[in-house]
């Protein structure tokens, strides 16, 4: 019994401190949304607050997830990724107008995953770079050809690949950040960079959100995405960018220019992202691209703006703090 | 056995189900949890059975009886095992119709034990193309013998493409599930069908674009 108790003290010991006060202000937050969740109904009877309990809800169960695989290590961080890359994936690969015979395309498609993330776990930096955007490229355009349906051929073998770079190859670099070694990352180590990135890309679409619905009025996409208003993102920009700035240095070793150039970028990827997927949603006439998450959708709507944000944040913590390339 | 089928519904077939297809379900309080009652759906894939297997809850899990055919699914015994025992169809002898024979007697009995029967009343697997076949009126005769027992009208979207008729390997792929309110019987068969195949095609209308891009282009039926 001591033993166990001595192997727990050990483990909470070895997490970077930082980590353990990032996780104890989420759950503050969450604390805090949930007893909005419970307040506002009394405040406010008449009108239906079930969707942001659910959608609070839905972040406990999130960032529980998460935090349990951050705090076990890089290996469970990269299996909830790969998990996380097969469901954004099916959900893509569903609503997209493929055709009948491409059933073996999407199954070779599903297999890019353990595939990559097998790269990553092996650290073979190189080859992942080139997996999905050279090899599979040329191989799956080819064996579609080989399939011999023509017609549609030219748009379906662009749809492959998009869904295959963002689901899988652009969300792969969030969970390779928890690779880092500690004398690269000594601030929170790599599941700090991890928590990190998660933490601005959330926050930022929560803060559009929020500053939407305070202050919006002028429609900034409305062809694409008609509830988002210019006082939304800019007031978003602003929030996450002043969060990166003053908690970047906390659990990254971004500083200087690195720091404001990620400060800067990171929000306007995060929206990048969001009106993107909006795009395709609304280009296949559907809301949500599934009703996995109760109150948010499916996972493609939760990850959209993090198929923008993780390479960008990645490439740009490697090369301002690593030199060209990462660690391995 | 009662007790295995319960685990093997619950604890394997229905991870299976959410992982391999999502099994998101629309109306999930139109669903009748206490039989006896039918639920009558379009058919396109074997796994249109295990979304519908796996979408109840827990109490309501052991009434289920899919209706399937004895031709198809009892003349291999590994097979008839499986499907009698683990899945817990109740046989129907497509073969014998229209010889005089009651080939429906078996699904009444269930319905008059209190079981909930799942019915496709296409008969057989569609062409994964959603387009509804004819509907067969063997769920108006278990309805008109079973007038209390609501009918609930279910469409299932996508299923067809993750295992279409002669395919062997299930692709992952979403697929969701749509729940009508269910049907009163109406006093005859005819009107019983009309309704029916008016709610099926209400529900596919509000169904996600699950199809392939060629069925897209026909406007899907």
């Amino acid at each position: 019994m001591s033993d166990v108790i001595a192997a727990a003290l050990r483990f909470a010991e070895a997490v970077p401190a930082p980590l353990v006060w990032g996780l104890g202000a989420v759950l503050a937050m969450l604390t805090a949304g949930a007893l909005a969740a419970l307040v506002l109904p009394r405040l406010r009877p008449g009108v239906d607050h079930g969707d942001l309990r659910r959608r609070v809800n839905s972040w406990w169960v999130m960032a529980a997830l998460l935090a349990a695989a951050l705090l076990a290590g890089w290996r469970a961080t990269l299996l909830l990724f790969a998990v996380i890359s097969f469901l954004a994936l099916r959900e893509f690969l569903s609503l997209a107008p493929i055709r009948r015979e491409d059933r073996l395309i999407v199954l070779l498609a599903y297999l890019t995953i353990p595939a990559s993330y097998a790269l990553l776990a092996a650290d073979r930096y190189g080859l992942y770079l080139v997996f999905i955007p050279v090899w599979v490229f040329l191989a799956a355009p080819f064996l579609m050809a080989c399939i011999g349906q023509i017609r549609g051929y030219l748009p379906t073998a662009a749809l492959f690949h998009w869904a295959m770079m963002t689901c899988v190859y652009n969300l792969g670099f969030a969970a390779y950040l928890s690779r880092a070694p500690a004398d690269h990352a000594p601030q929170a180590g790599g599941a700090g960079l991890v928590f990190f990135l998660l933490l601005a890309t959330e926050a930022n679409d929560v803060a559009q959100y929020v500053w939407g619905k305070l202050i919006g009025r002028r429609k900034i996409v409305p062809k694409v995405s008609p509830n988002k208003t210019w006082e939304g993102f800019i007031g978003g920009w602003a929030t996450t960018a002043a969060l990166i700035w003053f908690a970047g240095p906390l659990f990254t070793p971004l500083h200087g220019v690195g720091l404001a150039m990620v400060a800067a970028l990171l929000p306007l990827a995060g929206f990048a992202g969001d009106v993107t997927m909006s795009a395709i949603k609304r280009d296949l006439g559907v809301k949500d691209t599934s009703a996995l998450i109760p109150g948010h959708g499916g996972v493609l709507d939760r990850v959209d703006s993090l198929t923008f944000t993780a390479p960008l944040f990645f490439h740009l913590t490697v090369y301002f703090c690593f030199g060209e390339t990462p660690w391995p | 056995m009662a007790l295995i089928r319960l685990i093997f519904i619950l604890l394997i077939l229905r991870p299976i189900a959410r992982f391999w297809t999502g099994a998101d379900v629309f109306g999930r309080e139109n669903l009748p949890t206490k039989g006896p009652a039918i639920i009558a759906a379009n058919h396109n894939s074997h796994v249109d059975t295990l979304l519908l297997l796996t979408m109840f809850p827990a109490r309501a899990v052991m009434r289920l009886r899919p209706a399937a055919a004895a031709d198809y699914f009892l003349t291999d015994p590994v097979v008839g095992w499986f499907s009698r025992r683990l899945i817990g169809i109740v046989p129907i002898a497509r073969d014998r119709a229209g010889t005089g024979e009651d080939i429906l007697a078996p699904a009444r009995e269930a319905l008059a034990q209190g079981d909930i029967i799942i019915i496709f009343p296409e008969g057989t697997r569609g062409d994964a193309r959603d387009r509804m076949g004819r509907l067969k009126n063997g769920v108006a005769r278990l309805a008109e013998a079973f007038p209390d027992a609501p009918v609930a009208p279910v469409w299932l979207q996508g299923a067809g493409r993750v295992l279409p008729k002669g395919a062997h390997v299930p692709v992952p792929m979403n697929c969701t599930i749509h729940v009508g309110a269910p049907i009163a019987w109406p006093g005859d068969r005819a009107r019983l069908m009309t309704a029916l195949r008016e709610a099926l095609d209400a529900l596919k209308a509000q169904a996600p674009p699950l199809r392939w891009r060629e069925d897209d282009a026909d406007g899907a039926g």
